[in-house]
């Protein structure tokens, strides 16, 4: 039976660093077996939001829970791959390595290591040290060292920064396809054309949600022709209403 | 703690070595370079007994101290000691991960160490020769194991690297190989009773001289691994899952 409850509930999030507010009171809810696009501009919170998720941040008050336990609970650890926006690995390993080392703390197989790699279509240099690579090919090292252990929950931090059109357009695809598996998927970007190709949109600014909705809705209810228009048209009426 | 990722993680700290030949050289060959050096330098004088062995317990413990301080912080800037905490890796089996792997180095270079010394350099030890090792192995984890801690205080490699002479050098004054501990000024000789070098240094010189040296030997180990287990309780305490 599939289950309608929310992957992750967020309720009255506040973090602070320093003496700034960077979530000053966030609620929302992200659904399962979805692609779930986080989109603002930098220094808006997205970063903040899904390290909250993934129980690495350190926050002042509300909750997160994820799949109805507390975030950053040990039994919820194994459940979540979480791909942050620096490549996350070893340079000096080799790529297969690296992916099998994060897998096999989560229990994945050789089998796995290989789907991995393929995955990110880094076959052809599995044996290569990450040093060697290419900024874009070692993002995509990262995202399969997440991917191998087929987590419930994917929190993927602005995973296809820098990669040609080809690639981003495969990647989103093989998102997509984990969604329709079961797989809930966060993936941020400040990229706006992207939007389009997310299930659901969480539009971030200042540390504030400005709109939860689908590419279509956001669309329709702003009358723009495009995402940047829908997030401009928001800004716009957003400091418009508090002014 | 779990073993298996505490060996799966030791596992890939030891094929990060593997890959970068020179340091791997350089951890095998440079003590037995200094060794060489000594040997030469007291050529015909009773000094490279003495000193010879102690050095013996010092240079696993500066070397792996070193390495592990930079490896460590590397994991911490680049992100993967954040993922790996993100995940179901415990604090425990990173920290014990790390001091198999270097302490499993540490045999390596303590045997060809050692071997060079008393072959090639006819260095005369009277008392059991593993036991000389066992020191030098359980040197180098107090080495990986003050390095992990240390490098919790570094934010770049330039201060990782400056906690060398921080944290060794005065270790390796009071130590009591150029002046013996009984005849330091009585301050600097209670400072030199807390410090785990003194214990390595007493232990290997215990080993060189004394035929049956396990009950001093035996009782400088216990406070060599007390040291152990306090710098990786005290290390895995700075490792944070949560950050600001």
């Amino acid at each position: 039976m599939m289950n309608n409850d929310p992957a992750i509930v967020i309720r009255d999030l506040r973090v602070v660093r320093g003496d700034t507010d960077v979530l000053p009171g966030l609620s929302v809810d992200i659904p399962r077996g979805q692609v779930v696009g986080l989109l603002g501009p930098s220094g808006g919170g997205k970063t903040t939001l899904m390290r909250a998720v993934v129980g690495v941040q350190r926050i002042a008050g509300g909750s997160v829970e994820v799949f109805g336990l507390p975030a950053g609970s040990a039994s919820l650890r194994p459940r979540i791959g979480y791909v942050t926006q620096a490549p996350s690995v070893y340079a000096d390993l080799s790529v297969r390595d690296n992916v099998a080392y994060f897998g096999a703390l989560v229990g994945a197989d050789a089998e796995a290591v290989r789907r991995a790699i393929g995955e990110v279509d880094l076959a052809p240099v599995a044996d290569r040290r990450v040093a060697t690579l290419s900024g874009g090919q070692r993002s995509r090292v990262s995202l399969a060292a997440a991917l191998v252990g087929r987590p419930e929950l994917l929190v993927l931090d602005e995973p296809t920064v820098g990669l040609d059109p080809v690639l981003r357009r495969d990647l989103w695809a093989l998102f997509h396809r984990l969604a329709a598996s079961g797989t809930s998927l966060l993936v941020s970007s400040h990229v706006m054309d992207e939007a389009t190709r997310c299930d659901r949109l969480l539009l971030m600014r200042q540390g504030a949600l400005l709109a939860d909705t689908t590419p279509a809705d956001l669309l329709a209810s702003t009358g723009a022709a495009d995402a940047e228009g829908a997030f401009l048209h928001l800004i716009d009426s957003a400091s418009g209403a508090s002014r | 703690m779990n073993l298996r990722l505490t060996l799966l993680t030791a596992g890939r700290v030891l094929r990060q070595i593997r890959g970068d030949h020179r340091t791997v050289g350089l951890l095998l060959v440079v003590p037995c370079v200094l060794i060489g050096l000594l040997a030469w330098m007291f050529d015909g004088t009773p000094f490279f007994g003495r000193i010879g062995p102690a050095l013996l317990g010092v240079f696993p413990f500066v070397v792996m101290f070193v390495v592990t301080s930079v490896a460590t912080l590397r994991e911490r800037t680049s992100g993967t000691l954040e993922r790996l905490l993100a995940g179901p890796l415990g604090k425990a089996d990173l920290m014990v991960g790390y001091a198999l792997a270097f302490g499993l180095m540490a045999v390596v270079q303590a045997v060809i160490a050692t071997s060079f010394a008393i072959v090639v350099c006819d260095l005369d030890v009277a008392g059991p020769v593993w036991l000389l090792l066992l020191i030098a192995v359980l040197d180098a984890i107090l080495g990986t194991a003050l390095g992990l801690l240390a490098s919790a205080f570094a934010q770049t490699e330039f201060q990782a690297v400056q906690f060398m002479p921080g944290f060794i050098l005065p270790q390796f004054l009071l130590c009591g190989l150029i002046v013996a501990r009984d005849q330091l000024p009585t301050a600097l000789s209670a400072i030199s009773d807390v410090l785990p070098l003194s214990y390595a240094v007493d232990a290997m010189s215990a080993v060189a001289t004394q035929a049956d040296p396990l009950p001093d030997a035996g009782l400088d180990l216990l406070v060599i691994a007390a040291w152990i287990a306090a710098a990786l309780l005290l290390g895995s305490l700075t490792l944070r899952r949560r950050t600001p």
